[in-house]
Protein backbone atom coordinates (compact mmCIF):
# COMPACT_ATOMS: atom_id res chain seq x y z
CA UNK A 1 0.00 0.00 0.00
CA UNK A 2 1.18 3.62 -0.75
CA UNK A 3 2.00 6.14 1.90
CA UNK A 4 -0.47 8.12 3.63
CA UNK A 5 0.36 12.07 2.75
CA UNK A 6 -2.87 13.27 4.39
CA UNK A 7 -5.24 11.83 7.00
CA UNK A 8 -7.71 13.17 9.72
CA UNK A 9 -8.81 11.21 13.03
CA UNK A 10 -11.90 11.71 14.40
CA UNK A 11 -12.67 15.07 12.89
CA UNK A 12 -15.87 16.87 14.75
CA UNK A 13 -17.22 20.31 14.12
CA UNK A 14 -20.43 21.22 15.27
CA UNK A 15 -22.25 24.62 14.30
CA UNK A 16 -24.83 25.01 17.72
CA UNK A 17 -26.80 21.91 17.20
CA UNK A 18 -25.91 20.84 14.14
CA UNK A 19 -22.89 18.40 13.95
CA UNK A 20 -21.27 19.56 10.04
CA UNK A 21 -18.59 17.02 11.13
CA UNK A 22 -18.92 13.71 12.65
CA UNK A 23 -15.77 11.80 13.81
CA UNK A 24 -14.23 11.95 10.48
CA UNK A 25 -11.42 10.32 9.43
CA UNK A 26 -10.21 9.62 5.96
CA UNK A 27 -6.95 9.49 4.40
CA UNK A 28 -5.36 9.90 1.10
CA UNK A 29 -2.03 8.03 -0.28
CA UNK A 30 0.25 9.20 -2.42
CA UNK A 31 -0.38 8.10 -5.94
CA UNK A 32 -4.39 7.98 -6.04
CA UNK A 33 -7.40 10.29 -6.38
CA UNK A 34 -9.78 9.89 -3.65
CA UNK A 35 -13.09 11.03 -4.34
CA UNK A 36 -15.88 12.85 -1.79
CA UNK A 37 -19.04 12.72 -2.12
CA UNK A 38 -22.00 13.03 -0.70
CA UNK A 39 -25.77 15.05 -1.27
CA UNK A 40 -26.24 18.76 -0.71
CA UNK A 41 -25.48 19.78 3.32
CA UNK A 42 -23.29 16.10 4.11
CA UNK A 43 -20.44 18.21 5.49
CA UNK A 44 -18.42 18.44 2.23
CA UNK A 45 -17.66 22.41 2.26
CA UNK A 46 -16.91 22.08 6.23
CA UNK A 47 -14.75 19.34 6.14
CA UNK A 48 -12.93 21.08 3.36
CA UNK A 49 -12.29 24.21 5.66
CA UNK A 50 -11.14 22.02 8.23
CA UNK A 51 -8.29 20.17 5.74
CA UNK A 52 -7.88 24.07 4.43
CA UNK A 53 -7.44 25.84 7.89
CA UNK A 54 -10.47 28.50 6.91
CA UNK A 55 -12.48 26.40 10.08
CA UNK A 56 -10.95 25.15 13.64
CA UNK A 57 -11.97 21.70 13.78
CA UNK A 58 -13.75 21.03 17.43
CA UNK A 59 -12.27 17.73 18.02
CA UNK A 60 -9.80 15.61 16.14
CA UNK A 61 -6.63 16.03 14.34
CA UNK A 62 -5.26 16.64 10.54
CA UNK A 63 -1.48 14.99 10.03
CA UNK A 64 -0.07 15.86 6.38
CA UNK A 65 2.96 14.66 5.49
CA UNK A 66 3.62 13.36 8.82
CA UNK A 67 2.97 16.61 10.92
CA UNK A 68 -0.07 17.56 12.81
CA UNK A 69 -1.13 20.13 10.72
CA UNK A 70 -4.59 20.93 13.15
CA UNK A 71 -3.34 23.78 14.34
CA UNK A 72 -1.80 25.64 11.27
CA UNK A 73 -3.37 29.11 9.53
CA UNK A 74 -3.99 28.31 5.94
CA UNK A 75 -1.21 30.00 4.55
CA UNK A 76 1.10 27.65 6.40
CA UNK A 77 -0.61 24.36 5.35
CA UNK A 78 -0.16 25.78 1.57
CA UNK A 79 3.36 26.38 2.37
CA UNK A 80 3.76 22.64 3.77
CA UNK A 81 2.19 21.31 0.32
CA UNK A 82 -1.38 21.47 0.15
CA UNK A 83 -2.59 22.81 -3.11
CA UNK A 84 -6.44 23.82 -3.29
CA UNK A 85 -8.49 24.65 -5.69
CA UNK A 86 -11.86 26.49 -4.70
CA UNK A 87 -15.57 25.82 -5.66
CA UNK A 88 -16.45 29.32 -6.11
CA UNK A 89 -13.06 30.75 -7.66
CA UNK A 90 -10.80 32.73 -5.99
CA UNK A 91 -8.77 34.82 -8.11
CA UNK A 92 -7.20 38.43 -8.39
CA UNK A 93 -9.73 39.83 -10.92
CA UNK A 94 -8.50 42.86 -11.93
CA UNK A 95 -4.99 41.35 -12.99
CA UNK A 96 -4.06 39.02 -15.75
CA UNK A 97 -4.26 35.65 -16.10
CA UNK A 98 -0.11 35.37 -15.81
CA UNK A 99 -0.07 37.62 -12.76
CA UNK A 100 -2.31 35.14 -10.91
CA UNK A 101 0.20 31.96 -11.77
CA UNK A 102 3.37 34.26 -10.93
CA UNK A 103 1.74 34.90 -7.72
CA UNK A 104 1.91 31.07 -6.83
CA UNK A 105 5.47 30.89 -8.19
CA UNK A 106 5.79 33.91 -5.68
CA UNK A 107 4.20 32.07 -2.91
CA UNK A 108 6.01 28.89 -3.56
CA UNK A 109 9.54 30.43 -3.35
CA UNK A 110 8.27 32.78 0.02
CA UNK A 111 9.52 35.51 -2.57
CA UNK A 112 7.44 38.10 -1.60
CA UNK A 113 9.77 41.02 0.19
CA UNK A 114 11.12 41.81 -3.17
CA UNK A 115 10.21 45.14 -3.87
CA UNK A 116 11.92 46.33 -6.44
CA UNK A 117 12.50 43.85 -9.02
CA UNK A 118 9.87 44.10 -11.53
CA UNK A 119 8.49 40.37 -11.01
CA UNK A 120 6.85 39.46 -14.14
CA UNK A 121 10.41 40.52 -15.89
CA UNK A 122 12.04 37.62 -13.60
CA UNK A 123 12.12 34.46 -16.16
CA UNK A 124 12.50 31.46 -13.69
CA UNK A 125 9.04 32.72 -11.96
CA UNK A 126 7.61 33.20 -16.01
CA UNK A 127 8.86 29.97 -17.48
CA UNK A 128 7.29 27.93 -14.48
CA UNK A 129 4.07 30.05 -14.51
CA UNK A 130 3.96 29.90 -17.85
CA UNK A 131 4.41 25.96 -17.78
CA UNK A 132 1.48 25.74 -15.62
CA UNK A 133 -0.75 27.67 -17.84
CA UNK A 134 0.20 25.17 -20.95
CA UNK A 135 -0.01 22.11 -18.28
CA UNK A 136 -3.77 23.09 -17.68
CA UNK A 137 -4.05 24.26 -21.57
CA UNK A 138 -4.15 28.57 -20.88
CA UNK A 139 -1.15 29.43 -22.36
CA UNK A 140 -2.60 31.55 -25.34
CA UNK A 141 -5.01 33.47 -22.48
CA UNK A 142 -1.63 34.29 -20.28
CA UNK A 143 -2.37 38.46 -20.70
CA UNK A 144 -6.23 38.34 -20.26
CA UNK A 145 -7.31 39.53 -17.32
CA UNK A 146 -8.95 37.71 -15.13
CA UNK A 147 -12.21 39.37 -15.26
CA UNK A 148 -12.37 38.71 -18.78
CA UNK A 149 -11.79 35.32 -18.81
CA UNK A 150 -14.63 32.43 -19.14
CA UNK A 151 -16.25 30.42 -16.10
CA UNK A 152 -13.98 27.45 -17.29
CA UNK A 153 -10.92 29.27 -18.28
CA UNK A 154 -10.92 30.38 -14.65
CA UNK A 155 -11.78 26.82 -13.29
CA UNK A 156 -8.24 25.55 -15.26
CA UNK A 157 -6.81 29.07 -13.84
CA UNK A 158 -7.48 27.71 -10.30
CA UNK A 159 -5.16 24.71 -11.38
CA UNK A 160 -2.60 26.08 -12.52
CA UNK A 161 -2.18 28.18 -9.50
CA UNK A 162 -2.05 25.19 -7.44
CA UNK A 163 0.08 23.55 -10.08
CA UNK A 164 2.78 26.34 -9.37
CA UNK A 165 2.66 25.72 -5.46
CA UNK A 166 4.19 21.89 -6.77
CA UNK A 167 1.67 20.65 -4.09
CA UNK A 168 2.84 16.86 -2.35
CA UNK A 169 -1.29 16.38 -2.38
CA UNK A 170 -4.08 18.42 -3.96
CA UNK A 171 -7.29 19.00 -2.38
CA UNK A 172 -9.90 20.38 -5.52
CA UNK A 173 -13.54 21.44 -4.44
CA UNK A 174 -15.71 20.65 -7.15
CA UNK A 175 -12.96 21.52 -10.05
CA UNK A 176 -16.09 20.58 -12.54
CA UNK A 177 -18.52 22.84 -11.24
CA UNK A 178 -19.93 24.93 -14.33
CA UNK A 179 -17.54 23.55 -16.63
CA UNK A 180 -20.02 21.49 -19.53
CA UNK A 181 -19.77 18.61 -20.78
CA UNK A 182 -16.59 19.17 -22.83
CA UNK A 183 -14.63 21.18 -20.58
CA UNK A 184 -16.09 18.57 -18.04
CA UNK A 185 -14.22 15.62 -20.28
CA UNK A 186 -10.89 17.90 -21.01
CA UNK A 187 -10.83 18.56 -16.90
CA UNK A 188 -11.30 14.72 -16.34
CA UNK A 189 -8.20 13.30 -18.61
CA UNK A 190 -6.45 16.29 -16.91
CA UNK A 191 -6.42 15.01 -13.56
CA UNK A 192 -6.09 11.74 -14.50
CA UNK A 193 -3.08 12.39 -15.44
CA UNK A 194 -2.47 14.82 -12.15
CA UNK A 195 -2.47 12.33 -9.70
CA UNK A 196 1.46 10.48 -10.48
CA UNK A 197 1.97 14.28 -9.52
CA UNK A 198 0.16 14.57 -6.43
CA UNK A 199 -2.61 12.67 -4.97
CA UNK A 200 -5.84 14.53 -4.97
CA UNK A 201 -8.70 14.76 -2.69
CA UNK A 202 -10.98 15.52 -5.24
CA UNK A 203 -14.69 16.87 -4.06
CA UNK A 204 -16.81 16.65 -6.84
CA UNK A 205 -20.92 16.62 -7.65
CA UNK A 206 -20.10 15.06 -11.50
CA UNK A 207 -20.83 11.38 -10.25
CA UNK A 208 -19.33 10.23 -14.04
CA UNK A 209 -16.27 12.04 -13.30
CA UNK A 210 -16.07 10.94 -9.69
CA UNK A 211 -16.60 7.00 -10.63
CA UNK A 212 -13.98 7.53 -13.78
CA UNK A 213 -11.09 8.97 -11.65
CA UNK A 214 -11.35 7.75 -8.26
CA UNK A 215 -9.27 5.16 -6.93
CA UNK A 216 -10.90 5.10 -3.64
CA UNK A 217 -14.71 6.91 -2.63
CA UNK A 218 -15.77 8.09 0.34
CA UNK A 219 -19.46 8.82 0.82
CA UNK A 220 -20.50 11.88 3.80
CA UNK A 221 -23.99 12.32 5.01
CA UNK A 222 -24.83 14.12 7.89
CA UNK A 223 -20.99 14.27 9.32
CA UNK A 224 -20.54 11.22 8.67
CA UNK A 225 -18.17 8.71 6.76
CA UNK A 226 -20.51 6.04 6.01
CA UNK A 227 -18.58 4.13 3.45
CA UNK A 228 -14.99 4.10 2.19
CA UNK A 229 -13.96 1.78 -0.24
CA UNK A 230 -13.38 0.80 -4.28
CA UNK A 231 -15.37 2.36 -6.95
CA UNK A 232 -16.83 -1.45 -7.54
CA UNK A 233 -17.20 -1.19 -3.52
CA UNK A 234 -18.94 1.96 -3.34
CA UNK A 235 -21.36 1.29 -6.14
CA UNK A 236 -22.42 -1.86 -4.52
CA UNK A 237 -23.08 -0.40 -0.75
CA UNK A 238 -26.17 -0.59 0.58
CA UNK A 239 -25.89 2.22 2.63
CA UNK A 240 -24.74 4.36 -0.09
CA UNK A 241 -27.55 3.19 -2.42
CA UNK A 242 -30.29 3.78 0.04
CA UNK A 243 -28.56 6.94 1.65
CA UNK A 244 -26.93 9.10 -1.25
CA UNK A 245 -28.61 7.41 -4.27
CA UNK A 246 -32.15 8.04 -3.06
CA UNK A 247 -32.56 4.35 -3.71
CA UNK A 248 -34.10 1.16 -1.82
CA UNK A 249 -32.03 -1.88 -2.02
CA UNK B 1 8.95 52.90 -21.44
CA UNK B 2 5.98 52.05 -23.31
CA UNK B 3 4.15 55.34 -24.78
CA UNK B 4 0.91 54.42 -23.63
CA UNK B 5 -2.05 57.72 -22.69
CA UNK B 6 -1.20 57.24 -19.45
CA UNK B 7 2.20 57.80 -19.83
CA UNK B 8 1.35 60.65 -21.70
CA UNK B 9 -0.54 62.44 -18.95
CA UNK B 10 2.10 61.51 -16.78
CA UNK B 11 4.95 63.39 -18.64
CA UNK B 12 2.50 65.94 -19.33
CA UNK B 13 1.73 66.67 -15.53
CA UNK B 14 5.60 66.26 -14.61
CA UNK B 15 6.41 68.97 -17.30
CA UNK B 16 3.64 71.32 -15.97
CA UNK B 17 4.72 70.90 -12.31
CA UNK B 18 8.28 71.59 -13.83
CA UNK B 19 7.48 74.45 -16.01
CA UNK B 20 4.84 76.03 -13.87
CA UNK B 21 6.99 77.40 -11.27
CA UNK B 22 9.89 78.26 -13.65
CA UNK B 23 7.20 80.72 -15.63
CA UNK B 24 6.29 82.29 -12.27
CA UNK B 25 10.21 82.88 -11.32
CA UNK B 26 9.89 84.22 -14.71
CA UNK B 27 6.72 86.72 -14.12
CA UNK B 28 7.73 87.38 -10.67
CA UNK B 29 4.65 85.50 -9.03
CA UNK B 30 6.48 83.95 -5.80
CA UNK B 31 2.81 82.93 -4.66
CA UNK B 32 2.42 80.73 -7.42
CA UNK B 33 5.81 79.10 -6.30
CA UNK B 34 4.17 78.14 -2.76
CA UNK B 35 0.89 77.62 -4.17
CA UNK B 36 2.82 74.51 -6.23
CA UNK B 37 5.09 73.54 -3.24
CA UNK B 38 2.06 72.86 -1.17
CA UNK B 39 0.55 71.24 -4.24
CA UNK B 40 3.40 69.02 -4.72
CA UNK B 41 3.77 68.15 -0.83
CA UNK B 42 0.17 67.05 -0.64
CA UNK B 43 0.57 65.26 -3.78
CA UNK B 44 3.53 63.19 -1.83
CA UNK B 45 1.14 62.98 1.16
CA UNK B 46 -1.27 61.18 -1.06
CA UNK B 47 1.05 59.03 -2.73
CA UNK B 48 2.06 57.91 0.48
CA UNK B 49 -1.63 57.08 1.01
CA UNK B 50 -2.27 55.26 -2.47
CA UNK B 51 0.26 52.62 -1.47
CA UNK B 52 -2.15 51.97 1.63
CA UNK B 53 -5.96 52.80 -0.24
CA UNK B 54 -4.63 51.80 -4.44
CA UNK B 55 -2.93 49.08 -3.69
CA UNK B 56 -3.19 47.01 -0.89
CA UNK B 57 -7.18 48.36 -0.10
CA UNK B 58 -6.95 49.86 2.94
CA UNK B 59 -9.39 52.63 3.76
CA UNK B 60 -7.38 54.49 6.40
CA UNK B 61 -9.11 57.28 7.35
CA UNK B 62 -5.95 58.08 10.06
CA UNK B 63 -3.23 59.53 7.44
CA UNK B 64 -3.48 62.74 9.06
CA UNK B 65 -1.41 61.14 12.03
CA UNK B 66 1.56 60.55 9.98
CA UNK B 67 1.59 63.80 8.51
CA UNK B 68 1.28 65.27 11.83
CA UNK B 69 3.78 63.21 13.07
CA UNK B 70 6.44 63.76 10.30
CA UNK B 71 5.57 67.74 10.79
CA UNK B 72 5.79 67.99 14.55
CA UNK B 73 9.39 66.04 14.53
CA UNK B 74 10.29 68.61 12.27
CA UNK B 75 8.87 71.13 14.66
CA UNK B 76 10.29 69.74 17.57
CA UNK B 77 13.57 69.56 16.55
CA UNK B 78 13.85 73.04 14.92
CA UNK B 79 11.96 74.41 18.36
CA UNK B 80 14.85 72.91 20.13
CA UNK B 81 17.46 74.37 17.73
CA UNK B 82 16.26 77.26 17.65
CA UNK B 83 16.29 77.91 21.67
CA UNK B 84 18.91 76.16 21.88
CA UNK B 85 17.29 74.17 24.70
CA UNK B 86 19.03 70.09 24.18
CA UNK B 87 16.11 67.64 23.28
CA UNK B 88 17.30 65.56 26.03
CA UNK B 89 20.23 65.92 28.37
CA UNK B 90 19.80 62.26 29.50
CA UNK B 91 21.34 59.72 29.04
CA UNK B 92 23.07 61.38 25.69
CA UNK B 93 22.61 65.02 24.91
CA UNK B 94 20.32 64.99 21.84
CA UNK B 95 19.91 68.36 20.30
CA UNK B 96 17.48 69.83 18.03
CA UNK B 97 18.92 69.93 14.58
CA UNK B 98 17.81 72.40 11.27
CA UNK B 99 19.40 69.80 9.05
CA UNK B 100 16.63 68.45 6.60
CA UNK B 101 19.03 65.65 6.00
CA UNK B 102 18.48 64.25 9.67
CA UNK B 103 15.13 65.69 10.03
CA UNK B 104 13.56 63.80 7.19
CA UNK B 105 14.56 60.13 8.36
CA UNK B 106 13.67 60.81 11.95
CA UNK B 107 10.54 61.98 10.40
CA UNK B 108 9.92 58.82 8.21
CA UNK B 109 11.40 56.19 11.11
CA UNK B 110 8.89 57.90 13.85
CA UNK B 111 5.76 57.80 10.78
CA UNK B 112 6.52 54.41 10.08
CA UNK B 113 6.76 53.18 13.58
CA UNK B 114 3.44 54.64 14.66
CA UNK B 115 2.34 53.10 11.39
CA UNK B 116 3.12 49.59 12.14
CA UNK B 117 1.01 49.76 16.00
CA UNK B 118 -1.85 51.40 14.16
CA UNK B 119 -1.06 48.60 11.33
CA UNK B 120 -1.20 45.85 13.58
CA UNK B 121 -4.10 46.97 15.53
CA UNK B 122 -6.20 47.94 12.64
CA UNK B 123 -5.39 45.57 10.62
CA UNK B 124 -7.21 43.04 12.75
CA UNK B 125 -10.38 44.37 11.06
CA UNK B 126 -11.37 45.34 7.82
CA UNK B 127 -14.07 47.24 6.23
CA UNK B 128 -15.74 49.93 8.46
CA UNK B 129 -14.18 49.24 11.60
CA UNK B 130 -10.86 49.31 9.73
CA UNK B 131 -11.52 53.36 8.68
CA UNK B 132 -13.00 54.11 12.24
CA UNK B 133 -10.29 52.91 14.27
CA UNK B 134 -7.65 54.69 11.92
CA UNK B 135 -9.97 57.64 12.42
CA UNK B 136 -9.49 57.07 15.84
CA UNK B 137 -6.04 56.88 16.24
CA UNK B 138 -5.90 60.07 14.67
CA UNK B 139 -7.74 61.67 16.92
CA UNK B 140 -5.74 60.60 19.73
CA UNK B 141 -2.95 62.27 17.99
CA UNK B 142 -5.14 65.49 17.53
CA UNK B 143 -6.13 65.85 21.06
CA UNK B 144 -3.06 64.85 22.18
CA UNK B 145 -1.15 67.70 20.49
CA UNK B 146 -3.61 69.78 21.22
CA UNK B 147 -2.88 69.32 25.17
CA UNK B 148 0.85 68.90 25.25
CA UNK B 149 1.76 72.77 25.88
CA UNK B 150 5.12 72.00 26.05
CA UNK B 151 5.33 72.45 21.97
CA UNK B 152 2.51 75.00 21.73
CA UNK B 153 -0.52 72.82 22.35
CA UNK B 154 -3.30 74.57 20.33
CA UNK B 155 -1.40 77.58 18.97
CA UNK B 156 1.21 74.86 17.35
CA UNK B 157 5.06 75.78 16.83
CA UNK B 158 5.92 78.44 15.29
CA UNK B 159 9.79 77.91 13.05
CA UNK B 160 11.67 81.20 12.52
CA UNK B 161 13.87 80.15 9.71
CA UNK B 162 13.29 77.24 6.91
CA UNK B 163 15.48 73.97 7.38
CA UNK B 164 18.90 73.48 5.72
CA UNK B 165 19.75 71.57 2.72
CA UNK B 166 23.60 71.20 1.88
CA UNK B 167 24.49 73.44 -1.65
CA UNK B 168 21.05 74.93 -1.55
CA UNK B 169 19.29 77.95 0.16
CA UNK B 170 16.09 76.27 1.00
CA UNK B 171 14.61 80.05 1.74
CA UNK B 172 14.55 81.01 -1.78
CA UNK B 173 10.95 79.28 -3.22
CA UNK B 174 12.22 77.89 -6.38
CA UNK B 175 14.56 76.04 -4.62
CA UNK B 176 12.62 74.61 -2.12
CA UNK B 177 10.26 73.84 -4.53
CA UNK B 178 12.76 71.83 -6.63
CA UNK B 179 13.86 69.87 -3.49
CA UNK B 180 9.98 69.13 -2.94
CA UNK B 181 9.47 68.08 -6.17
CA UNK B 182 12.34 65.60 -6.44
CA UNK B 183 11.34 64.29 -3.39
CA UNK B 184 7.95 63.66 -4.90
CA UNK B 185 9.26 62.36 -7.80
CA UNK B 186 11.41 59.97 -6.41
CA UNK B 187 8.32 58.68 -4.30
CA UNK B 188 7.02 58.07 -7.67
CA UNK B 189 9.55 56.13 -8.81
CA UNK B 190 9.63 54.00 -5.85
CA UNK B 191 5.62 53.45 -5.54
CA UNK B 192 5.88 52.42 -9.85
CA UNK B 193 8.77 49.47 -8.77
CA UNK B 194 7.24 48.62 -5.62
CA UNK B 195 3.38 48.23 -7.80
CA UNK B 196 5.41 45.91 -10.28
CA UNK B 197 7.27 44.01 -7.78
CA UNK B 198 6.61 40.03 -6.35
CA UNK B 199 5.61 42.58 -2.85
CA UNK B 200 2.95 44.52 -5.42
CA UNK B 201 2.26 41.40 -6.94
CA UNK B 202 0.99 39.93 -3.67
CA UNK B 203 -0.10 43.09 -1.66
CA UNK B 204 -2.54 44.02 -5.07
CA UNK B 205 -3.88 40.46 -4.97
CA UNK B 206 -4.51 40.33 -1.24
CA UNK B 207 -6.28 44.21 -2.15
CA UNK B 208 -9.02 41.74 -4.52
CA UNK B 209 -8.36 38.56 -2.74
CA UNK B 210 -7.13 36.83 0.53
CA UNK B 211 -8.08 33.69 0.36
CA UNK B 212 -6.43 33.32 -3.03
CA UNK B 213 -2.67 34.91 -1.49
CA UNK B 214 -3.81 32.66 1.84
CA UNK B 215 -3.67 29.54 -0.59
CA UNK B 216 -0.56 30.14 -2.30
CA UNK B 217 1.06 30.21 1.10
CA UNK B 218 1.43 33.83 1.66
CA UNK B 219 0.29 35.95 5.07
CA UNK B 220 -1.98 39.17 3.44
CA UNK B 221 -2.20 40.45 6.89
CA UNK B 222 1.87 41.14 7.08
CA UNK B 223 2.01 41.95 3.67
CA UNK B 224 -0.99 44.64 3.90
CA UNK B 225 1.12 46.18 7.42
CA UNK B 226 4.21 46.32 5.33
CA UNK B 227 2.64 48.36 2.78
CA UNK B 228 0.80 49.81 5.93
CA UNK B 229 4.27 51.31 7.24
CA UNK B 230 5.74 52.59 3.88
CA UNK B 231 2.67 54.46 3.19
CA UNK B 232 2.76 56.30 6.58
CA UNK B 233 6.36 56.96 6.00
CA UNK B 234 6.08 58.40 2.70
CA UNK B 235 3.05 60.81 4.40
CA UNK B 236 5.45 61.53 7.64
CA UNK B 237 8.01 62.90 4.59
CA UNK B 238 5.57 64.67 3.08
CA UNK B 239 4.43 66.36 6.95
CA UNK B 240 7.88 67.42 7.53
CA UNK B 241 7.84 69.30 4.11
CA UNK B 242 4.48 71.20 4.88
CA UNK B 243 6.09 72.02 8.52
CA UNK B 244 9.11 73.86 6.33
CA UNK B 245 7.01 75.38 4.07
CA UNK B 246 4.61 76.59 6.40
CA UNK B 247 7.40 77.32 9.25
CA UNK B 248 4.52 76.03 11.42
CA UNK B 249 3.18 73.31 13.29
CA UNK B 250 -0.27 72.89 15.05
CA UNK B 251 -2.80 70.31 15.44
CA UNK B 252 -4.91 70.73 12.51
CA UNK B 253 -1.61 68.82 11.24
CA UNK B 254 -3.26 66.05 12.85
CA UNK B 255 -7.21 66.40 12.27
CA UNK B 256 -9.72 64.08 10.69
CA UNK B 257 -10.30 66.80 7.94
CA UNK B 258 -6.45 66.61 6.90
CA UNK B 259 -7.16 63.00 6.58
CA UNK B 260 -9.96 63.17 4.64
CA UNK B 261 -8.69 65.51 2.12
CA UNK B 262 -6.09 63.62 1.42
CA UNK B 263 -8.35 60.84 0.22
CA UNK B 264 -10.12 63.44 -1.49
CA UNK B 265 -7.17 64.06 -3.64
CA UNK B 266 -6.75 59.97 -4.35
CA UNK B 267 -10.23 60.02 -5.14
CA UNK B 268 -10.45 62.76 -7.15
CA UNK B 269 -7.32 61.63 -9.32
CA UNK B 270 -7.90 57.77 -9.25
CA UNK B 271 -7.75 55.40 -6.71
CA UNK B 272 -4.55 53.49 -7.49
CA UNK B 273 -2.74 55.49 -10.35
CA UNK B 274 0.43 56.31 -10.08
CA UNK B 275 -0.47 59.91 -11.11
CA UNK B 276 -4.20 60.00 -9.55
CA UNK B 277 -2.95 61.86 -6.12
CA UNK B 278 -0.38 64.36 -8.00
CA UNK B 279 -3.45 65.32 -9.99
CA UNK B 280 -5.79 65.38 -7.46
CA UNK B 281 -3.49 67.64 -4.90
CA UNK B 282 -3.06 70.01 -7.91
CA UNK B 283 -6.61 70.28 -8.72
CA UNK B 284 -7.45 70.56 -5.06
CA UNK B 285 -5.11 73.29 -4.16
CA UNK B 286 -5.76 75.06 -7.44
CA UNK B 287 -9.51 75.07 -6.48
CA UNK B 288 -8.91 76.40 -3.12
CA UNK B 289 -6.93 79.12 -4.12
CA UNK B 290 -9.26 80.21 -6.97
CA UNK B 291 -12.56 79.34 -5.66
CA UNK B 292 -11.30 79.91 -2.18
CA UNK B 293 -10.95 83.60 -3.28
CA UNK B 294 -14.42 84.25 -4.18
CA UNK B 295 -16.03 82.30 -1.87
CA UNK B 296 -15.48 80.63 1.80
CA UNK B 297 -17.80 78.50 0.93
CA UNK B 298 -15.71 76.67 -2.10
CA UNK B 299 -15.75 73.35 -0.64
CA UNK B 300 -19.48 73.05 -1.86
CA UNK B 301 -18.04 73.19 -5.75
CA UNK B 302 -15.11 70.26 -3.93
CA UNK B 303 -17.98 68.35 -2.78
CA UNK B 304 -19.67 68.51 -6.50
CA UNK B 305 -16.89 67.62 -8.54
CA UNK B 306 -16.08 64.65 -6.17
CA UNK B 307 -19.41 63.70 -6.34
CA UNK B 308 -19.14 64.02 -10.08
CA UNK B 309 -16.26 62.27 -10.46
CA UNK B 310 -17.53 58.92 -7.86
CA UNK B 311 -20.55 58.76 -9.80
CA UNK B 312 -19.59 58.96 -13.51
CA UNK B 313 -15.52 57.81 -13.19
CA UNK B 314 -14.68 54.61 -11.29
CA UNK B 315 -11.28 55.45 -12.34
CA UNK B 316 -10.78 59.05 -11.04
CA UNK B 317 -9.56 61.51 -13.61
CA UNK B 318 -7.01 59.68 -14.16
CA UNK B 319 -9.42 56.98 -15.39
CA UNK B 320 -11.52 59.62 -17.45
CA UNK B 321 -8.63 60.64 -19.53
CA UNK B 322 -6.62 57.42 -20.46
CA UNK B 323 -8.97 54.89 -19.71
CA UNK B 324 -8.81 51.90 -17.15
CA UNK B 325 -5.36 50.45 -16.40
CA UNK B 326 -3.53 48.00 -18.28
CA UNK B 327 -0.55 45.48 -17.63
CA UNK B 328 2.33 45.64 -18.71
CA UNK B 329 5.07 43.34 -18.65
Amino acid sequence: MNKTILKTYNLTKNFGALRASDKISIDLRVGEIHGLIGPNGAGKTTLIAQIMGGLKPDSGLIEFDGTDITSFTTESRAQAGLGRTFQISQLAMDQTVLQNVVLGTVGERGDVWKFWRPVLAVQELRERAMESLSDVGLADKAATPVSELSHGGRRQLEVAIALTLNPKAFVMDEPMAGLGSDGSKKMTIFLDNLRTRAPILLVEHDMEAVFALSDRISVLVSGMVIATGSVDQIRNDARVRKAYLGEDS
Amino acid sequence: MILTRENILNFVITAGLILVPIYAVIVEEPFTITLATRAVIFSLAAVGLNIALGLGGMVSLGHAVFFGLGGYTMGILAFHAQSYIPLFEWPILIEGTKQMLVVWPLAMIISAIAAFVIGLLSLRTGGVYFIMITLAFGQMFFFFSISWSAYGGEDGLSIYVRNQFPLVNTLVPIQFYAICLAILMLALWINARLAKSSFGLALSAARQNTARVRNVGLDPKSIKLVAFVISGAITGLAGALFADLNRFVSPTMFSWQLSGEIMVFIIIGGIGRLYGPVLGAIIFVTLEHFLGGISEYWLVFLGLLLLLIVLFSRGGLVGLLVGRERVHE
